[in-house]
């Protein structure tokens, strides 16, 4: 069943036919992804030929769904034009909007977000600054390698797509129900609570790894989330225990403002939830083998 | 990027927040010139991006030009917490206070939309007003498209409970300080001493801006509020070259891909630098996605710059990165590096997963650098480097 995305997944991808796009838009296919169409305005009524799969574009979101009945869309298109397009698969009410894009300005994310919520948040975004989702045999939307790992039964949320891929890569051999990648900026959509809440519900998942780093809370409300809800194992690794107050390490929302948003404090959150933390990634994962006993 | 008071008085005043007149000089001598023209006296304030200047003697006032230019002489170079002084404001002396007040906006990650703080308590840190009186601090939720309209301002003062008599004054400024935190794509605009002043104006006597780095392509004019001078040289290098580099205090020089990576890596390689004589990470270095040689080669060149870095350690994941494109940066940054004459001393450990790691190793391997070894794991390779950095 996995989460969020599975093979019946129709997906079109906005900015399909930039460099960033087409690039992508091949590799989701070559997965197996059930891309429907691309939207570009100024290339409606086009077909972008990806080895002999023919995709094609439409002026708008909503053409695009009325036409092949999308429910995902995923968002490449440069972030000074990020905003409009996700407010138009808002506008268009498409289940899931995967916002890629990294480096958008955070007003224009909380502009975003706060546009969802007033039209009843009929659209689940992930992102912006994320790696995509992917449930492994069914359907890749985004930028995650396809051939990591093979489907089974852990369930994957993080911050870093790095380490994402890295995580697939230690457990590759168990595999994965859903991974997905929910971004590093200050402001996300989905969040680490969003994805524990489905992973918990979902039946082909047993264990949760969740992967969290330096900067804002969530982690912290994700290890009360935890003790009050998920029943299943959830295993957990924070990076940047090394960061420096006030850098911003890389992403965005990466930053050690005063004593806030540490990964020491992270880590003792998730453990008094009961979450085992693995200090380095590949202890991370034989704590999973461990409670799954392979 | 956080900016001096001198940059978010500009800003303030570019939006119609009530400031006072001042202006930033990096001689003494020149403090003369507009201390006259502020009418003999004024007020020398330290520009540093750290808090408590004044208890450490940085704000100094000036009852005639030659003070000011006496003061500014003491404060130009001192040390404040860390940070020395490059420049001052010489600003236009307050007129007498009354009351010190506080509000700013800021962006709340928690619950992803923007936040108002307000407090009649004034001229201290906020954090301390809030750890000791909870109920002086008033938080007022901003939907992030409603903004802030006379009438939110007019709920913000209500809920601090402002004094009725400057209630209508702090409502405006609210709204100006609102339209400078959307307009210059603000993290946070504060404005501490909000004061009011004996004729019962407002007026914004200090102030702090945190501007979104992520705007700037919509904000040319960021580039000119760096601090170049703050700027390590290394940072500046990388940053020359679009790389995302930050300086740190250790011997272990790092290169990986994506930012939970190299932060993850950070913190590999500390713990085994447990084990080596404490040596730590030099830096934090993300190539970022798709690298090609070229921006790895860049990447190893400012490594091995750094005076403080005894090893090297490459910890590339590939996802949209190819390992071979990584080996191939590392073999081509070598030999430009040897090739210009300089002598690369410092061993590189390199570990490739993912993407062609295989073809990738067989680039390293084919090369035979005699700097260079394969790692196949992360923490093997964190161990290696470290134990390399503390054998130099």
């Amino acid at each position: 069943m996995a989460i969020w995305l599975n093979k019946d997944s129709k997906v079109i991808v906005q900015g399909m036919t930039g460099a960033t796009g087409m690039k992508h838009t091949k590799l989701m296919l070559g997965d197996g992804t059930n891309v429907v169409g691309g939207v570009n305005p100024r290339k409606a009524g086009q077909t972008v030929d990806f080895d002999g799969t023919e995709v094609p574009v439409f002026g708008t979101v909503k053409e695009a769904i009325d036409k092949t009945g999308a429910d995902v869309s995923v968002i490449f298109v440069p972030e000074k034009f990020t905003k409009d397009a996700v407010v138009e698969a808002i506008d268009a009410e498409i289940p899931l909007a995967v916002v890629i894009t990294e480096g958008i300005a955070v007003h224009d994310t909380a502009a975003f977000w706060a546009y969802a919520g007033k039209k009843g948040n009929k659209t689940r975004i992930i992102g912006p600054n994320c790696p995509g989702i992917i449930t492994p045999g069914q359907s890749n939307v985004g930028i995650i390698p396809g051939d990591i790992t093979k489907p089974g039964r852990i369930g994957l949320v993080s911050k870093s797509g790095t380490l994402t891929y890295q995580m697939m890569y230690e457990l590759r051999d168990i595999g994965f129900s859903t991974a997905v990648g929910i971004g590093g900026d200050p402001i996300i959509g989905t969040t680490h609570i969003d994805a524990l809440a489905a992973f918990q519900d979902d039946p082909d998942t047993d264990l949760i790894v969740m992967i969290g780093e330096i900067g804002g809370d969530a982690e912290e409300r994700a290890a009360a989330f935890i003790k009050e809800n998920v029943t299943k194992p959830v295993v957990g690794y924070v990076a940047g225990f090394t960061a420096p107050e006030g850098k911003t390490m890389g992403h965005a929302g990466a930053i050690v403002s005063g004593s806030s948003g540490t990964a020491q404090a992270k880590k003792e959150a998730l453990e008094a939830a009961g979450v085992k933390v693995g200090k380095t990634p590949t202890e991370t994962a034989k704590l999973a083998r461990g409670i799954l006993g392979s | 990027m956080d900016l001096f008071e001198y940059q978010a008085r500009d800003l303030f005043a570019k939006h119609d927040v009530p400031v006072l007149a001042g202006e930033v000089i990096d001689t003494p001598e020149a403090a003369r010139e507009i201390t006259e023209r502020l009418g003999g006296k004024s007020v020398v304030k330290a520009q540093v991006k750290v808090g408590g200047r004044g208890k450490a003697g940085g704000v100094k006032l000036a009852a005639s030009a030659d003070e000011a230019v006496a003061r500014a002489t003491d404060i130009l170079g001192m040390d404040i917490k860390g940070h020395t002084v490059h420049k001052v404001m010489i600003a236009e002396t307050a007129p007498e206070i009354v009351e010190e007040y506080y509000v700013s906006f800021l962006l709340d990650r928690a619950n992803r939309t923007f936040l108002s703080i307000a407090s009649v308590e004034g001229g201290m840190e906020i954090e301390e007003v809030a750890a000791t009186r909870p109920e002086a601090v008033a938080q007022t939720p901003i939907d992030a498209i409603d903004g802030v309209t006379p009438e939110k301002a007019r709920e913000i003062v209500a809920a601090a409970k402002f004094p009725a008599e400057v209630a209508d004054k702090i409502a405006d400024v609210l709204v100006t300080l609102w339209d400078t935190f959307i307009k210059e794509d603000a993290l946070l605009v504060e404005v501490n001493p909000l004061a009011k002043v004996a004729s019962g104006e407002v007026i914004a006597l200090d102030g702090k801006v945190s501007l979104d780095d992520n705007a700037e392509f919509r904000h040319p004019e960021f580039e000119e509020l760096h601090d170049k001078a703050a700027a390590n040289p290394l940072e500046a290098a990388a940053k020359e070259k679009n790389l995302n580099y930050v300086k740190l205090d250790g011997e272990v020089g790092i290169i990986g891909n994506g930012a939970g990576l190299v932060m993850s890596t950070l913190d590999v390689v500390a713990y085994a630098g447990e084990k080596h004589g404490g040596v730590k990470p030099a830096n934090f270095l993300d190539i970022g996605g798709g690298a090609s040689a070229q921006v790895m080669a860049n990447g190893l060149e400012i490594i091995l710059g750094d005076p403080d870095v005894r090893s090297v350690f490459v910890n590339v994941f590939g996802g949209i990165t190819a390992c071979d494109e990584v080996a191939n940066g590392i073999v081509q940054a070598l030999k430009l590096l040897e090739d210009k004459g300089e002598e690369v001393t410092k061993p590189l450990v390199v570990r490739l997963d993912g993407n062609n790691a295989e073809l990738g190793r067989k680039i390293l391997s084919d090369a035979a650098h005699p700097l260079v070894q394969r790692v196949d794991t992360m923490d093997g390779a964190a161990d290696k480097a470290a134990e390399l950095a503390a054998a130099k």
